[in-house]
C-alpha cells in the first residue's frame, strides 16, 4: 500500500510525487488520461514572477523559480531556459503603472530593471513607452518536465485509470476507488487540475475550480531567433487577475528552442468548449504583429487550446482539507501551474510528513470558499 | 456573393461535382490550392508542355458555369459556411469537401536521403513538369498505385530497376476481370520496359552519403519481418504505402468519421455523400481511398444529392462496384506492423522535427501511451507538415490506429493574413 495516491499526472501531480518521494514516502500516481495530457500539455511553460502582484502567489512563484532551476540541474532531461521576461508598456500611463508594480515587486524579492525595449529585443516595434526586464522569468518544456519529474520520483504511474470515488473510514479518506479497483493509501492528493472540483465532489466537498480557455498560435520554425525573451504587454498582468467573463487577449510572444514562436494569450470562460474561435486567433495574430512587425510574413502552422484551472479569487488551492481528513488539494493554479508546480509539490510533501512548510499556507486553504 | 455550393478540391470528385451542380443551375465555387485544375490524379503539365488527357478535358469542359478559385489554399472552414483561404473568405449555403489524400509513408533507415521520393511525389513530378525523377529508379511500397508510377517513369525514359510490392496476396484481384485486364495492361508495359515486378519484397533501407546510391531490398514474411536481404544500386527511390485521406476541414466542422477496413480514418457519408453535419458533403478519397473513377462517381452523387435529383441507376451501380473493389484493395494491400523492425535507433521518424526512433521509444518509456502523448514528449508531428508524413507511423508505434487529425489551421497562413480575418464569426443560421 502506497503512502500517498496522487490524482493527476500533470506537472503539479508530478511535482507532488517527486517531493513526496524525496521525503521518503511511497507514491502512486493515477490519471484518467496520459502523462501531461491535460492542461500541462496545452500551455506555454511559463515560469514567471513578473506577472504577479506582491502577495502569497508571488511568494509561491519566487520559491518555485528557484526550485525549477534546481530540478533542471539535478533531474534534467527537459528544456529549462532562464531567459528572462520583458514586459513592455505601450503608453506612458501603462509605463507608470508598470514601474509602480515593479517597485512593489522588488520589495518582495523580485529583480526588475527599467530598460529600453530595443536593447533587449532588436526586432520589437518602435514607439513603445518603455519596458521592465525581469531576469528571474524562465520557460520550461512542461510535458517533458512533468514526465521527467515523475520518472525521478520512482512513483508507480497508472495512466488511463479513472477515479470514481474516494474510500473512507469514518470521516477520514483512506484511498481512491478507480475503474481498476480500490487503491488504499495514507493520504490522497488531488492534483487533477481543471477536474479537481469533480474529484472534491466525490468526497462531498465543494471546490470551485473552473476551466478558463486559452488559445495559443505556433509559427513555423524560424531559421534564427527573432525573439530572445518572454515578451508581453503590460495588459497581460491586468487580464490575469481579471474577473471578466468575456474574452480578453494580450500579446505574449516568445521563441522556443525548436525555433517556433509561441503566441498567446487569450482567456475566456466557456466551459470545456474546444470549438476553435477564429476571431480570437485573429486577435492574437494582430497583437503579435503589432509587437513584432517582423513576424507579419511568418507562417502560423498550428493552433491549440487548453483549459486553465482557476478559482474565483485567482489563487491556487494548496493544503489539507479539514472537511475530509487525509485529502490534500494541489490545484487551481490557472495559467501559472507550470511555474508554481515545484513549490506546490514541496509544500504538499511538507504537509504530508508533518514538517513545517516554508510559506504561510493560509491564503491557499481549500475551505476558504465555503 | 453567397454561393449555393462551395466545392473544396479540384480533383476528379470536386470537378465532377462542381460541373454537375453548376449545370443544374446552382451558383458554384470550386476552390483548390493548386494553380491548375486536376488535383493529383489529373495533374496537368504546364501550358504548352503537352496535351491534357481526355478524361481531364471531359471534366474541365463541364465546368464552364462554375466560378474557379485556383491557387487558394483553404486554411479553415466555419459553420454557415465560411471558407477561409489565403486570399480571403467566401461563403456558401452548402459545402462539398473533396480534398483528396496524400501519400502514406513509412520510415526506414535512409528514407530522408535526397533521391528518396514518395510514389505520389515522383508521379507529380512526372505529370506536372514532365521531369523524369531520376535515371535508375526503384519503385517500392504497396498498392496498385505503384504500377502506373513504374510504367510512367519507364515510358518517360527512366531505367526502372524493379517494382517491390510488399503484399504477398494479389490473387484475390483476379475476381474482378475488368481490373485484372487493367492490371495485365500494366504487366505488359512493365514487361516491355523490362521492369521486374516482385511480391513479398520491400525496400528496408536506403544508402548513400549525401544522396541515394542504393537500397536494401528484403524478402519479407506476411507480417513484413525481414527474411533475407540484397543490395540494389539506384539513384532514385519512389516509395509509397497507400494514401491518407485529408480530413482536416471535415474534422474542423465536426463531421463524424469512421474507419476504412485498414483502420484509416475517413469521413462517414450516406448514399448521397452527406456527412453528419447538415449541408456538408464529402466525396472522393476523403470518404475512403478508392481511386479517380470512384471519386468522380461520388462527386456526381454529391451533386445529385445537392440538386435533389436521383443519381442515375447506371452510375449508382458503377459507384457501388468501384467501392467494392476499393474495399478489396484495402484487404489485399494492408500495411503490416513488421516495418517497425526495419527501424534503427537513429532512423528519423519525423523529418520536420528530426525526431529519431530512439526518442519515440524514450517517450514511451517515460509514460507516453498514445500518439498524442508521444507527440507532446518527443515532438513528432509538431513541424511543418503537422504530422501528415509521420502521423501514421507514430500512431502505429504507439499501437493504435491513427486518430482523425485535429488541425484548426489546415494550411500554413501568415500572421498578417490571419490578423486580417474578420473579427466576428459569421452568423450561424
Amino acid at each position: 500500500m502506497p503512502d500517498v495516491v496522487v490524482i493527476g499526472a500533470g506537472v503539479v501531480g508530478a511535482a507532488c510525487a517527486l517531493y513526496a518521494a524525496r521525503a521518503g514516502l511511497g507514491v502512486t500516481v493515477v490519471d484518467q488520461g496520459t502523462v501531461a495530457g491535460g492542461t500541462t500539455g496545452a500551455g506555454e511553460g511559463n515560469v514567471l514572477v513578473s506577472d504577479k502582484e506582491p502577495g502569497p502567489e508571488l511568494d509561491l512563484a519566487l520559491l518555485s523559480s528557484g526550485l525549477w532551476a534546481g530540478l533542471a540541474a539535478d533531474v534534467g532531461g527537459f528544456e529549462h531556459e532562464p531567459k528572462g521576461g520583458l514586459v513592455v508598456a505601450e503608453t506612458p500611463e501603462a509605463m507608470t503603472a508598470l514601474t509602480g508594480l515593479a517597485a512593489k515587486q522588488e520589495s518582495s524579492g523580485v529583480r526588475a530593471a527599467g530598460v529600453e525595449p530595443q536593447d533587449y529585443e532588436p526586432h520589437i516595434t518602435s514607439g513603445l513607452a518603455g519596458a521592465v526586464y525581469y531576469p528571474q522569468d524562465a520557460q520550461v518544456q512542461p510535458m517533458l518536465a512533468a514526465a521527467r519529474l515523475l520518472r525521478a520520483s520512482g512513483a508507480q504511474v497508472r495512466t488511463g485509470v479513472r477515479v470514481t470515488g474516494l474510500t473512507r473510514s469514518g470521516d477520514r479518506i483512506t484511498g481512491v476507488r478507480t475503474d481498476e479497483g480500490d487503491l488504499r493509501a495514507g493520504a490522497v492528493v488531488n492534483a487533477a487540475g481543471t477536474w479537481a472540483g469533480d474529484v472534491a465532489a466525490l468526497a462531498g466537498i465543494r471546490l470551485p475550480v473552473l476551466p478558463r480557455r486559452g488559445f495559443i498560435l505556433v509559427t513555423e520554425p524560424l531559421p534564427e531567433p527573432l525573439i530572445r525573451h518572454k515578451v508581453y504587454t503590460a495588459a497581460y498582468v491586468t487580464n490575469v487577475a481579471s474577473e471578466d467573463e468575456g474574452l480578453e487577449t494580450s500579446a505574449v510572444v516568445e521563441g522556443t528552442p525548436a525555433g517556433t514562436v509561441l503566441i498567446g494569450a487569450s482567456r475566456e470562460r466557456v466551459g470545456y468548449d474546444r470549438t476553435v474561435s477564429y476571431p480570437v486567433l485573429a486577435r492574437l495574430a494582430a497583437q503579435a504583429v503589432a509587437l513584432f512587425p517582423a513576424l507579419a510574413g511568418r507562417q502560423v502552422i498550428r493552433a491549440y487550446c487548453g483549459f486553465r484551472p482557476y478559482c474565483p479569487d485567482h489563487l491556487p488551492v494548496i493544503g489539507p482539507d479539514p472537511r475530509a481528513p487525509g485529502l490534500f488539494h494541489a490545484t487551481g493554479h490557472e495559467g501559472a501551474g507550470i511555474g508554481l508546480a515545484p513549490a506546490t509539490g514541496l509544500l504538499i510533501s511538507r504537509l504530508l510528513t508533518g514538517a513545517a512548510p516554508p510559506l504561510d499556507l493560509f491564503p491557499f486553504r481549500p475551505e476558504r470558499f465555503a | 456573393m453567397r454561393y449555393d455550393l462551395a466545392v473544396i478540391g479540384a480533383g476528379p470528385a470536386g470537378m465532377a461535382a462542381a460541373g454537375a451542380a453548376a449545370r443544374g443551375g446552382l451558383r458554384v465555387a470550386l476552390i483548390d490550392g493548386a494553380p491548375r485544375l486536376g488535383g493529383q490524379f489529373h495533374r496537368q503539365p504546364p501550358p504548352g508542355a503537352g496535351p491534357p488527357s481526355q478524361d481531364f478535358l471531359r471534366l474541365r469542359d463541364r465546368l464552364t458555369r462554375a466560378d474557379l478559385h485556383l491557387g487558394r489554399r483553404v486554411w479553415a472552414v466555419e459553420p454557415g459556411f465560411s471558407v477561409h483561404h489565403d486570399g480571403g473568405t467566401l461563403t456558401a449555403e452548402r459545402l462539398l469537401i473533396a480534398t483528396g489524400a496524400h501519400d502514406r509513408v513509412l520510415p526506414f533507415p535512409g528514407w530522408d536521403l535526397p533521391g528518396v521520393l514518395t510514389a505520389g511525389g515522383a508521379q507529380a513530378l512526372l505529370k506536372g513538369n514532365l521531369v523524369v525523377a531520376g535515371r535508375r529508379i526503384v519503385v517500392a511500397g504497396t498498392g496498385p498505385f505503384l504500377l502506373p508510377v513504374a510504367t510512367g517513369l519507364a515510358a518517360a525514359g527512366a531505367r526502372v530497376a524493379g517494382v517491390f510490392e510488399a503484399s504477398h496476396r494479389l490473387g484475390a484481384l483476379a475476381r474482378h476481370p475488368a481490373r485484372a485486364v487493367q492490371g495485365a495492361g500494366y504487366g505488359l508495359r512493365l514487361a516491355r520496359h523490362r521492369v521486374p515486378y516482385h511480391r513479398g519484397q520491400a525496400v528496408v533501407a536506403a544508402h548513400g552519403d549525401d544522396a541515394l546510391t542504393g537500397v536494401t531490398v528484403a524478402d519479407i514474411d506476411r507480417d513484413w519481418r525481414v527474411l533475407g536481404t540484397r543490395e540494389i544500386a539506384c539513384d532514385t527511390l519512389a516509395v509509397g504505402y497507400g494514401f491518407t485521406p485529408q480530413l482536416d476541414l471535415a474534422v474542423q466542422l465536426g463531421c463524424a468519421t469512421t474507419r476504412d477496413p485498414d483502420g484509416t480514418p475517413v469521413v462517414a457519408v450516406d448514399a448521397g455523400q452527406r456527412t453528419s453535419v447538415p449541408g456538408v458533403y464529402a466525396a472522393g478519397e476523403t470518404t475512403g481511398v478508392g481511386g479517380a473513377e470512384l471519386a468522380e462517381l461520388e462527386g456526381l452523387a454529391a451533386a445529385c444529392a445537392v440538386l435533389g435529383t436521383p443519381l442515375p441507376e447506371r452510375l449508382a451501380r458503377r459507384r457501388d462496384r468501384a467501392r467494392e473493389f476499393a474495399r478489396l484493395l484495402h484487404e489485399v494491400f494492408p500495411v503490416r506492423d513488421g516495418w517497425r523492425t526495419w527501424l534503427r535507433d537513429d532512423t528519423l521518424v519525423c523529418r520536420c522535427e528530426e525526431v529519431p526512433y530512439r526518442d519515440i521509444e524514450d517517450a514511451r518509456d517515460l509514460g507516453a501511451t498514445d500518439a498524442r502523448s508521444i507527440k507532446l514528449l518527443a515532438r513528432p508531428g509538431m513541424g511543418w507538415c503537422q504530422g501528415r508524413m509521420c502521423g501514421y507511423a507514430v500512431a502505429r508505434l504507439a499501437g493504435e490506429d491513427p486518430p482523425p487529425p485535429r488541425r484548426p489551421i489546415a494550411q500554413p497562413i501568415t500572421l498578417q493574413d490571419l490578423a486580417a480575418h474578420p473579427r466576428r464569426s459569421p452568423d450561424v443560421p
